[in-house]
């Protein structure tokens, strides 16, 4: 039996993560997953962009791709049509994968790419400091919206169903066993599986938000799942900014899954 | 050898492509580079090869990166907007040490400029485009039959040297058809990989000759690519050693082999008052305005530097020799000339003749600017 710390590069230790930063916990979940599945490491290919989730891939003893910022999906999409026998799982943050690589990320959904992507969104830019991203909440507060932003977030989840992805997910941090849940289903389905994982930034949108520790944050996280987030809304809303009063998607599990034809290159396309 | 065939040179770069054993290409379409994306889209299939029409040029290199990690020789196409956006992966591939190609089809310019005209005004973007220095090898062809040549050249130095090489020739040169004959069959080199145990296997331990082996994902060494700076292990560093051991050595790899890597053609230099300095397809028009001086009794010659960078500054130096002047002939407001004077400028009078109105240097006006330069030195200037 395989115990999952054989997947780590123990000599790439310590880690660059923060205390109290779920990501940690994440990977984790990710690797029960590939254990489960019981993929073969030669096989794995992990490509990521920039942001402390992008980091995980270096801690993990895969084919691992640390590409630029906000590219990954794009990096992935020549590794997969260039070696459709591996399995290439993306992870990208919230503002690596839907600013900067938002285009991209759209794009390998609609091209419904065999990739599976794991978004890890902590609502913020946590590796540059603490910007708003573009999943900060309406009126949270960063180090670059010191007011509270006024721009609306993205709901990763319909964006990606709008944009083609045969397969839309959301877990959070705080229900680990159910994220690897969901990525085994992921990493199994055929075409482009998108997670989008809710994970903390103590060290930032904690703080700038007085949302208390990294252990406050995931019982913030795991009473938002059940439905309260409106008691949450005073205290992260300021009042000038209206607050989003829907909660709806804040809702986990898998939303979306279809089969439909799985882009593989013209070569494929043409010999049909 | 097989018959001659009329095609234009992008039709002779994709073909270059695949004879160079390209099975990768991603791209986006952009005037004037299309049709060698569109030659590529139809016939990459039937040779076992994958085309992809990505989002855009930044995501077009990003895939064929990730193609070549994967294995496969990988190339993009573009031309000056898309080569702006693909500066950004030129770097992450040099960084990472990753073989592609990257053909950059130039047109007016800057902005959207002019996109059906030709233009020489990329090359030093193909040198010093991306942030943060970093080494690069960039081929220049003159003709139809060159591009097909150089193409497969690329592929050769890009799997050789581990890095990205850029081909650069003008929309003349891409649209023109010319009658070819292209080889049945061109050697091909194919990338260091690693002949050691998997187990312990540090991607960028230090390499006698600065080659580092590169095994493809997937064949079973498992490590970490990166943009960012790395130890011998692959993995991320900040120590000044190991910084300054990488970036020396990225920069060796290129600077050490340079006179491996350097091409450049010299026409009638050897008693020549007036040398054209020109390259792609202003040396076309360059030669026979130095055909034409002769044949009037000016003592005129062409050097043509085949590989812009690196910069066969020896060759230079040794055709200009002791000849008086050098006419520096571009498409661009004056960029490749710098170089020019760098090298010449001691020993020769460096004259600019540039062109920025989109329309391709003549060689009417280079043999008028060789009669005036002859004329000026036998006027006693000298």
């Amino acid at each position: 039996m395989t115990d999952v710390r054989d997947y780590l590069r123990e000599w790439a230790m310590p880690h660059v993560l923060c205390p109290g930063c779920a990501h940690g916990t994440i990977l984790r979940a990710f690797l029960e997953a590939v254990k489960r599945l019981e993929l073969d490491p030669d096989k794995l290919a992990m490509v990521a962009g920039i942001g402390c989730s992008s980091r995980l891939i270096g801690y993990v003893d895969f084919c691992t791709l640390h590409a630029t910022h906000g590219r990954a999906p794009a990096f992935a999409t020549g590794l997969k049509l260039a070696r459709p026998d591996m399995t290439v799982a993306v992870v990208t943050g919230d503002g690596d994968g839907l600013a900067i690589g938002g285009n991209h990320l759209i794009h390998a959904a609609r091209r419904n790419v065999d990739l599976t992507v794991l978004l890890l969104n902590n609502s913020i830019y946590g590796m540059t400091g603490g910007q708003a991203a573009p999943t900060s909440p309406a009126g949270s507060v960063a180090s670059t919206a010191p007011a509270g932003t006024a721009e609306a977030p993205f709901d990763a989840c319909k964006l990606l169903e709008g944009a083609g992805a045969s397969f839309v997910a959301r877990v959070m941090a705080v229900d680990p066993i159910m994220s690897t849940n969901v990525m085994v289903e992921a990493l199994s389905h055929r075409g482009f599986s998108f997670v989008e994982v809710i994970s903390d930034c103590p060290e930032y949108f904690g703080r700038y938000n007085a949302l208390g520790s990294g252990a406050e944050m995931l019982a913030w996280m795991a009473r938002k799942e059940a439905g309260v987030a409106a008691a949450l809304a005073n205290k992260r809303y300021v009042n000038h900014v209206p607050t989003a009063s829907d909660t709806s998607g804040l809702a986990t599990g898998v939303f979306h899954r279809e089969e439909r034809p799985v882009f593989t290159g013209l070569s494929t396309q043409a010999a049909r | 050898m097989t018959e001659a065939r009329l095609i234009q040179g992008n039709q002779a770069c994709a073909e270059g492509a695949l004879a160079a054993g390209c099975r990768f290409f991603a791209g986006y379409p952009i005037t004037p580079s299309s049709e060698i994306a569109e030659h590529l889209a139809r016939s990459l299939p039937g040779a076992g090869g994958t085309f992809v029409q990505m989002e855009d040029e930044i995501a077009s290199l990003g895939a064929v990166i990730g193609a070549s990690v994967g294995g496969m020789k990988a190339m993009t196409a573009t031309s000056g907007p898309g080569f702006s956006l693909m500066q950004e992966h030129i770097g992450y591939a040099a960084m990472a040490e990753v073989p592609c190609v990257v053909v950059d089809v130039m047109r007016g310019g800057p902005s959207t400029g002019l996109p059906t005209s030709p233009s020489q005004g990329d090359v030093m973007q193909a040198r010093w485009g991306t942030h943060g220095g970093h080494p690069a090898i960039v081929l220049a062809p003159a003709s139809v039959a060159e591009v097909f040549e150089l193409t497969v050249r690329a592929f050769n130095l890009a799997e050789r040297f581990h890095t990205p090489v850029t081909v650069v020739f003008d929309e003349v040169i891409g649209h023109t058809r010319e009658s070819v004959v292209l080889p049945d069959h061109v050697d091909i080199v194919d990338r260091r990989r690693p002949d050691g145990p998997v187990e312990g296997f540090l991607p960028k331990a230090a390499a006698a000759d600065d080659i580092t082996p590169l095994p493809a994902f997937g064949d079973g060494y498992r490590y970490h690519l990166t943009g960012l700076v790395y130890d011998e292990r692959g993995f991320p560093t900040t120590d000044p050693t190991q910084t300054g051991a990488l970036l020396e050595r990225l920069h060796r790899k290129v600077d050490a082999y340079s006179p491996e890597i350097e091409d450049a053609e010299t026409f009638m230099t050897e008693d020549a008052d007036v040398i054209v300095f020109a390259y792609g397809i202003v040396a076309r028009a360059a030669r026979e305005a130095v055909r034409l001086a002769r044949e009037e009794g000016v003592r005129a010659g062409l050097f043509r530097p085949v590989t812009l960078w690196p910069f066969p500054a020896k060759a230079l130096e040794a055709a200009v020799g002791a000849a008086r002047t050098v006419i520096a002939a571009e498409m661009n407001h004056g960029q490749m000339i710098h170089e020019v004077e760098r090298v010449a400028a001691s020993t020769a009078e460096i004259v600019p003749h540039l062109r920025v109105d989109g329309e391709p240097i003549s060689p009417a006006e280079l043999l008028a600017k060789l009669r005036e330069r002859a004329a000026a030195q036998t006027g006693g200037r000298g």
